[in-house]
């Protein structure tokens, strides 16, 4: 942000360069639900966009947990104990007590527009994104756990044991409390959050990501057609995670 | 914050690396003094690093700092200021492939770290090793401007 | 009946003093220990868990600071209502409640994953949680109750000991609601989100708090040999039988308003019928023990007027009061979140049952070594400076000494 002359120079090799990220972004088996071009690195976010994802519990399948796996590969979850293990994203089983009708669905992060888990934060470590990601900075993070208390969702995990090997692009420690970020680091790059890509690798195709800002977008298009709900959807947290067929 | 005593160890740290700069290394009882680990790139051709080798060796928490604070919040993910790209550059494996982690002083930031005996707590969460074998990387080098001069 | 009160600190050399400091000492050693084993190893040495966040130190501490400002209370009594019997006791009061909240606080912060980081507590604000409020409320109330104190102890102050008695009541009504609303503000949970949390706390800090003032007090002078009036201690318990029959309502209130709505019932279910040890908890701790058992002991005849029941009713009232904190902090996370109403939910993440907790013995050595830290504050507070009168007998504390004990009860009635 010093030099102007370097920040167009990189602009310039951005471009260049874009044309061959995206080939190389398809190669993979990499779905790309946006086709708008990713922001500038130095450009900051904005509420223009606002990211959510929408889950369609008819095509989420009984038995697969590729989201979850996906999640903990992604973020290296998991450690062995079962109670204090961070879970970021996990298969819910539902069952009408009446009807008996059931279904299976993931369950991660809202990120709702007005979190529950920001309103308590005493130092302002729980946070919403301009483009509506709910994130822990983890830097001013205290590990008080008001937030999991606050979350109607349970979506929050504590970490209660030191981390080795965490991936670089997703810092994680003792002594805070993280959740699912909806993969920023990917968004930041115009990518699907791991889940996502993980869902459409097995074919289900149960999960959109996109911008429910932009009215063009897939996720936009299916929620403007047909009829979905919010979990909790009477606490009126307007949540960026939206259900078919609950 | 804890922002004095780091000063005053980067001022501590500094003094340490011009001494063994400065200083014939015959005459140093070589141990003593911190052996920084060489970067595996150039900034440019006129720059080492990223910044002015005096300055970034003196304000590198502030850069950090600053660029942590831009990334957690407002999602610039600008490479020059970038921990990741520190560690990318700073980090490489020693004689047996191995990469050095945080707690061996021949790790880049502990070297000078334990010399000065300024604690960090950033590799508690951040990895203390480079993203050169994961996947993405390919990728994400050639969407990212800022450093794909210097890293080549 | 105007009688010189005369202060004087306690002797401390005799034998029974430093066993007591040392006693203490060890528990406050016992209690850094283990929070620093918490904080080494992490929090899954403990019985906390991702479904339980909260536990057994949470439980020490809310049940201290709400008992501080508690505490308070008899001083505000003689200064803010003016009853002149409570003036002798009421340095003690401000004491106490500083030691109890101390005490509390430190628990909070020691249990917290990154304690080290108090400082980000201390500049960084989100103004809308009531956290942060609460930070605030706490360290008012310190500063509030010291300068009070002073203004009590100092002879030149005296006169600004009304302004500064008010000031201290309305703030710690405001500390109270703060730590109710803690929970109150909760809108996830089944067992919070409800506006009579701050009212409750309010009240339970009335109980517990003179509670632990009259056990105290009648330690002190037990201990020190100083002469102690029936006078006082009658009054008090006769207060402390009002708090408990009080907090007693709130609760009735409470989980009538809950059996009311089909909405709560399945939690209703759980606190009172099959929740196993908080269903335990909540009918035979803090029901049975902590509130019926000594109101009976406080009003019966044969054991209203013995002090040993009345130091037995008081410590009742402890223990039904950590019951009651245990079930509202832990028995309301305990109790699955209602994600999906009406259905069966089932999951990998404990989503859909009740959550096991157990408190594990380093929890309970932190939370007994933040109760051993209010405690040193008052036996070193009482120790260096002149906060128990020489002498609490009845012509000190009973404004209608010369006449009968009839009027003393009248004017009870309206304290």
């Amino acid at each position: 942000m010093t030099e102007n002359s370097n920040t167009d120079k990189s602009r310039r090799q951005f471009l260049g360069s874009a044309a061959v990220a995206a080939g190389m972004a398809v190669a993979p088996g990499v779905i790309l639900h946006q086709t708008a071009s990713a922001k500038p690195a130095d450009e900051a976010i904005s509420s223009k966009v606002r990211w959510g994802m929408l889950i369609d519990t008819a095509k989420c399948a009984n038995g697969c947990d590729a989201c979850v796996s996906a999640c903990d590969e992604e973020h290296n979850l998991g450690g062995g104990r079962s109670e204090t293990d961070a879970q970021w994203i996990r298969k819910v089983e539902l069952r009408d007590k009446q009807t008996g009708h059931s279904l299976t669905m993931p369950l991660l992060c809202q990120h709702c527009e007005f979190p529950p888990c920001v309103d308590v934060c005493p130092t302002g470590a729980s946070f919403r994104r301009e483009d509506g990601i709910v994130l822990v900075d983890k830097h001013i993070c205290i590990g008080c756990r008001y937030c999991m208390m606050a979350c109607p969702y349970k979506a929050r995990s504590f970490i209660h044991e030191d981390l080795h090997d965490q991936k670089p692009y997703s810092p994680r420690g003792k002594g805070t409390v993280e959740s699912c970020t909806f993969c920023v680091h990917r968004v930041d790059r115009d990518e699907t959050p791991a889940c996502v890509e993980a869902c459409d690798a097995e074919g289900h195709n149960a999960m959109i990501f996109g911008d429910m800002n932009n009215p063009d977008s897939e996720i936009s298009r299916q929620l403007a057609s047909y009829s979905s709900s919010q979990i909790r959807g009477d606490l009126g947290l307007n949540t960026g995670v939206r259900y078919r067929g609950i | 914050m804890i922002f004095p005593t780091l000063r005053r160890g980067m001022l501590a740290c500094i003094a340490g690396i011009l001494a063994f700069l400065c200083l014939s290394p015959a005459l140093l009882a070589g141990e003593l003094l911190p052996v920084v680990p060489p970067a595996k790139a150039r900034f440019s051709e006129e720059q080492a690093c990223v910044e002015p080798l005096d300055d970034i060796r003196k304000n590198h928490m502030e850069y950090l700092l600053h660029q942590r604070d831009d990334t957690v919040h407002d999602g610039i993910r600008t490479k020059q200021h970038s921990l990741t790209e520190c560690i990318d550059c700073h980090v490489g494996p020693d004689q047996n492939n191995e990469y050095p982690r945080i707690s061996s002083n021949d790790h880049f930031c502990s070297s000078c770290h334990t010399y000065a005996a300024v604690s960090i707590d950033c590799f508690q969460c951040h990895s203390d090793r480079p993203a050169e074998n994961l996947q993405f990387e390919t990728l994400s080098r050639g969407m990212m401007p800022d450093l794909n001069n210097a890293t080549k | 009946m105007k009688q010189q009160i005369h202060y004087r600190e306690i002797d401390g050399r005799s034998p029974g003093f430093f066993a007591l400091l040392g006693l203490i000492g060890a528990l406050i050693l016992v209690g850094l220990g283990a929070a620093y084993y918490m904080e080494h190893n992490g929090h899954y040495v403990t019985g906390m868990t991702n479904q339980i966040v909260w536990g057994t130190p949470h439980v020490f501490a809310v049940f201290l600071i709400v008992a501080a400002s508690g505490a308070l209370n008899v001083a505000s009594i003689s200064s803010v209502f003016g009853k002149t019997a409570y003036k002798p006791l009421a340095r003690l009061s401000g004491l106490l409640a500083i030691a109890l909240l101390v005490g509390g606080l430190a628990v909070l912060v020691l249990d917290l994953g990154r304690p080290d980081r108090l400082i980000v507590a201390m500049t960084k604000y989100n103004f809308k949680s009531i956290f942060a409020w609460n930070i605030f409320l706490y360290t008012g109330f310190m500063v509030i109750v010291a300068v009070y104190m002073w203004f009590l102890m100092e002879r030149k102050m005296n006169r600004f000991s009304k302004v500064g008695g008010l000031t201290a009541f309305i703030w710690r009504i405001m500390l109270t609601t703060g730590t109710g609303s803690i929970f109150g503000f909760l809108v996830a949970r089944q067992a919070y989100d409800a506006a009579l949390m701050a009212p409750m706390f309010v009240i339970m800090s009335f109980s517990y708090g003179l509670a632990i003032y009259l056990l105290v007090l009648m330690a002190a002078y037990k201990w020190t040999n100083r002469p102690l009036g029936d006078a006082i201690i009658f009054r008090l318990k006769n207060l402390l039988g009002v708090f408990i029959a009080s907090v007693l309502y709130f609760v009735v209130v409470y989980h009538l308003t809950n059996l009311y709505m089909t909405e709560h019932h399945s939690y209703e279910r759980f606190v009172l019928m099959d929740g196993g040890v908080y269903t335990q908890l909540f009918w035979v701790v803090q029901i049975l023990l902590g509130s019926l058992l000594p109101l009976l002991l406080l009003y019966l005849p044969a054991t209203g007027k013995s002090r040993t029941w009345i130091g037995i009713s008081a410590a009742l009232v402890i223990i039904g009061g950590m019951a009651q904190i245990y079930i509202i902090i832990i028995g309301g996370q305990a109790f699955p979140l209602v994600l999906f109403p009406g259905m069966e939910v089932s999951s990998s993440f404990y989503d859909g049952v009740v959550s096991h907790y157990a408190p594990s013995l380093p929890e309970i050595l932190l939370g007994i070594g933040g109760t051993a830290i209010a405690a040193i504050i008052v036996l070193l507070g009482v120790r260096v400076l002149r906060f128990l009168p020489v002498s609490l007998e009845d012509k000190y504390t009973d404004p209608h000494h010369e006449t009968t004990g009839t009027a003393a009860q009248a004017s009870e009635a309206t304290a």
